[in-house]
């Protein structure tokens, strides 16, 4: 079911950021609630249920969709949380849900099967059978694709399925399969699957070591920057490691993933949606990077080749990626 | 240890490093013949670019195994992208051998074959646990970061064994890039094989020379040696059926007979430890993840009796 744009779907973790998004020209919104039933679970951040339905109103109002992340996995023995959220969604009105619990989306099935239903990327679905298995099981609409596929590989996937795809287009970049690392677990105690949290800012400390600053994770140094060098946040699969006597960014240099060189591919390969990733960042990072991408679909659409405005300024280490979607990645 | 113990099996996992067909093959030999095991898990699930090596010595392996009376399960990979791992994971089901899934791909393919939940499949409540047993998985063998509170609820009324990771470094990653052909300088495609060279993984160090992680090709895993021979009695007190006890290079009939001994309460948890600790050579012990803080910590009656 190819396409000549696709749905443009962006990152919100404010109120205020929801408007940016609206405003900038998203044509979907996602969002969390105030809780650890997402994955972007920090401090500050998300919503209540009344800023929900208040920014469903505002969407709505504008033609816009609006999607709730309910993408950790349910606490054993606790699941009262993440079922009240979607009991919530439902009545007000949220467009779809983001899921990868599959004793969630068992619930979502049986007890909301009038709301649209995403596999999150947290599923890590790479194959067409791993999205068969969730398609025929719990009447998922639409996948996220994890970031671990090439390009071609994608576009083979599509041809081999029944729903629709979305796929990270700009934002953090999971270097790891997502939904199967532990590695923040391991030096924090903190998940993202259990708490919706990766290498969490209570666990961040920095220390001055003469004219050096060293980022730590817990009680592991992640990185160490030289003076005037940009200090980064120490994601743990982000920093300057030693193995086999070399020290260097061993799993990944720190990089946004930006897909604007590829979009034309994208497009042609059937995607449904682009998702912008960043419910952690502010309504400035929103509205530039939405405009932007709502730019290169505009000029995309006319068959043109999308222009990109310099995003540096908000990308992590002021340097992109097309990451797995380019073979020479792995 | 109380009685309670002997209702708990030894499962040895897959082997998940790189290691060559021949040791692979006396690995499983002496499995067969020596470790008071009851499942043994065999299949690459880590690298679909290594499966050539051992599928010649597949079949004596598993022949092997179940003449010893092991019940032997084909494990799925974790991570499947191309077609090769695709069709990979058909194969396996039409082998006939009841299969792990770590993957929802393998769940798929399986028709009405004989499966199991592997530990890559994220059940993480009572309700996911119950929605595979409904699908008719005959085991579950639970992800490695959860904790005693949590594997309590999930089971708590459950219909079919339940595994925990019980030793071993533990699996924290897995990644679409090869982190061993990195390091090298190499590419995945051309990565001439070079986790070959580790038998128990790289180690992975900080700037500040601590030990932290270990990889292995496209895998990461803890630098320490997840161990739960403390936890035994808490386990059972969970009513954790089965404990994974995960291939490494060093004597691994050794480490069955530790835990066995100990769940049958003919070796203190203590005095196992010791035993366990030595048999690791250096390599530091811990068990945060069953005791819901960092996963590379050691609970104090760990710590206590470990060496380190």
């Amino acid at each position: 079911m190819p396409t000549d744009t696709l749905e443009l779907v962006c990152p919100a973790g404010t109120p205020a950021a929801f408007h940016a998004a609206v405003d900038a020209g998203a044509d979907t919104v996602y969002c969390g609630l105030r809780d650890d039933t997402n994955a972007r679970n920090f401090p500050g951040l998300n919503f209540s249920r009344e800023e929900l339905a208040d920014a469903a109103d505002y969407a709505h109002a504008r033609g816009v969709k609006i999607l709730l992340a309910l993408n950790t996995y349910m606490r054993a023995g606790q699941p009262e949380a993440w079922h009240r959220a979607v009991d919530d969604a439902a009545q007000i009105g949220i467009d779809a849900l983001i899921m990868a619990d599959i004793g969630l989306l068992d619930y979502a099935a049986t007890h909301a099967p009038q709301m649209r239903r995403h596999l999150s990327v947290q599923a890590a679905a790479s194959t067409p059978e791993a999205v068969r298995w969730y398609a025929e099981r719990f009447g998922i609409q639409r996948v996220v694709l994890p970031r671990v596929l090439t390009v071609p590989e994608i576009a083979q996937l599509i041809t081999e399925i029944d729903i629709e795809t979305e796929v990270f287009g700009f934002g953090g970049l999971c270097v790891m399969t997502e939904g199967r690392c532990s590695m923040s677990s391991y030096a924090t105690g903190q998940s993202p699957n259990m708490n919706g949290v990766c290498s969490p800012a209570s666990h961040v400390h920095y220390e001055e070591r003469g004219s050096k600053l060293v980022s730590k994770l817990g009680e592991f140094t992640i990185n160490s920057f030289k003076e005037g060098e940009k200090a980064g946040y120490p994601t743990m699969c982000k920093g300057r490691f030693e193995a086999h006597g070399k020290v260097s960014y061993l799993f990944e240099d720190p990089t946004s993933l930006n897909v604007v060189s590829v979009l034309p591919e994208l497009i042609k390969a059937g995607v449904t949606a682009l998702k912008l990733e960043g419910r952690q960042r502010g309504k400035a990072y929103t509205k530039k990077v939405v405009s932007a991408f709502r730019r290169a679909l505009d000029t995309a659409a006319t068959g043109a080749v999308p222009h990109m405005p310099d995003l540096s300024e908000v990308m992590e280490g002021g340097k992109a990626t097309a990451g797995a979607y380019q073979k020479s990645w792995q | 240890m109380q009685s309670k113990g002997k209702n708990i099996s030894l499962t040895m996992g897959p082997v998940l490093f790189n290691w060559s067909v021949e040791k692979w093959r006396d690995f499983y030999y002496r499995i067969a013949d020596e470790a008071p095991v009851d499942h043994v898990v065999v299949g690459e699930i880590v690298c679909s670019k290594r499966t050539p090596f051992f599928m010649p010595a597949i079949g004596d392996v598993t022949e092997r195994l179940k003449a010893a009376g092991k019940r032997v399960i084909l494990a799925s990979p974790i991570l499947v992208m191309n077609k090769r791992e695709r069709t990979g994971a058909q194969d396996l089901f039409d082998s006939g051998f009841t299969v792990e899934a770590n993957d929802t791909t393998a769940l798929q393919n399986m028709g009405g074959n004989a499966f199991t939940v592997g530990p890559f499949i994220n059940i993480y409540n009572e309700a996911s646990r119950a929605y595979f047993e409904r699908l008719g998985a005959e085991r579950i063998a639970l992800p490695g970061e959860l904790s005693l509170n949590s594997i309590e609820p999930i089971t708590r009324g459950a219909k079919v064994p339940i595994e925990v990771f019980g030793f071993g470094r533990m699996p924290l990653a897995i990644s679409a890039r090869c982190y061993h052909a990195r390091v090298k300088g190499l590419s995945k495609d051309s990565c001439r094989y070079v986790c070959a060279n580790d038998p128990d993984g790289m180690d992975v160090g900080t700037l500040d020379g601590d030990d932290f992680l270990c990889i292995n090709g496209v895998q990461t895993l803890s630098h320490t040696f997840h161990n739960v021979i403390t936890d035994l009695e808490a386990l059972a007190h969970a009513r954790v059926s089965a404990i994974r006890l995960s291939p490494h290079d060093m004597d691994m009939v050794a480490v069955a007979n530790i835990f066995r001994q100990t769940l049958d309460g003919e070796l203190a948890p203590q005095a196992a430890a010791e035993k366990l600790e030595r048999l690791a050579d250096g390599f530091p012990m811990s068990n945060g993840f069953l005791h819901a803080v960092e996963g590379f910590k050691a609970s104090p009656a760990l710590a206590e009796f470990s060496l380190g």
